[in-house]
């Protein structure tokens, strides 16, 4: 039995899963940046398990939207790295329980 | 596909995933998730795009796993343990993964094998990235320096302040 396009999609939707369950249940704003990662990488499986499936793998369509899709989540972890530190020294905390202040 | 190969993946990439999610000291975290990221490149090669498991490789486990580990480092001074489990957000993961499931379940034309193709060679990425998608080519690469801009900003102001 070889992999069906079924089996690529179950395997990213738990991916996508278990990066919403950090995201939404860790306190550390670290945590939070890893899920969202885990998540941006079940979307970019999603994007390859489709091209790879379709009825026209000729085109190299899904590959350069995840090539464009990983390059965007690099900018997106460099810049929520440098709030996480920015905010850390600000409030001498990286919890996101006791960020609750409009006014720095 | 080997099929072998496909579970050793899966297993690897969700044992990493549900490490990085769960495990209690963020170092571990961080190291579960290259894990996870070895797992998802290793599913893309599987996949037959091994251009794009090789850019994962160099951007996820080269790059931005050694930014969160300077993160770690620099922001150290708090070790606070997380009291408890957040239910709500277990609990809102489970029905999003159950109405996922639900929905790929019911969809019958997903469960097709894949088709013969001819390799994807870096080649005709690199035609394609100059013909048909050098505006996004372009834009991208103005969105990675306005963001490597703003994170120097971000984080040099507070020096000044400082002062």
């Amino acid at each position: 039995m070889t992999p069906t396009l079924q089996l690529f999609l179950i395997i990213s939707t738990a991916l996508f899963s278990i990066g919403l369950l950090a995201a939404l249940s860790r306190r550390h704003a670290i945590f939070i940046l890893i899920g969202i990662e885990l998540m941006l990488a079940a979307a970019n499986l999603n994007f390859i398990a489709f091209w790879r499936f379709s009825p026209e793998p000729h085109q190299p369509t899904g590959v350069l939207v995840a090539i464009f899709s990983i390059a965007i989540a690099a900018a997106e972890a460099a810049v929520g790295l440098a709030l996480v530190i920015a905010i850390y020294r600000h409030y001498h905390t990286t919890s996101v329980d006791k960020l609750d202040q409009l006014k720095g | 596909m080997n099929s072998v190969a496909f579970l050793l993946i899966a297993i690897i990439t969700l044992a990493g995933a549900l490490a990085a999610a769960t495990l209690p000291r963020l170092i571990h975290a961080a190291l579960s998730l290259v894990v996870a990221f070895v797992g998802v490149a290793a599913s893309f090669f599987l996949l037959g795009a091994e251009f794009v498991g090789l850019v994962q490789v160099f951007v996820y486990v080269g790059a931005v796993a050694v930014l969160i580990v300077f993160t770690i480092l620099l922001t150290r001074r708090e070790v606070t343990g997380e009291r408890g489990v957040n239910w709500g957000g277990a609990i809102v993961a489970l029905a999003v993964f159950g109405g996922l499931l639900w929905t790929i379940f019911k969809t019958k034309s997903l469960a097709l094998a894949a088709p013969q193709i001819e390799p994807l060679t870096v080649k005709r990425i690199g035609e394609a990235l100059m013909t048909n998608y050098v505006w996004p080519l372009q834009c991208i690469g103005l969105v990675l320096t306005a963001a490597l801009i703003g994170a120097l900003v971000l984080v040099m102001e507070e020096k000044r302040e400082e002062r």
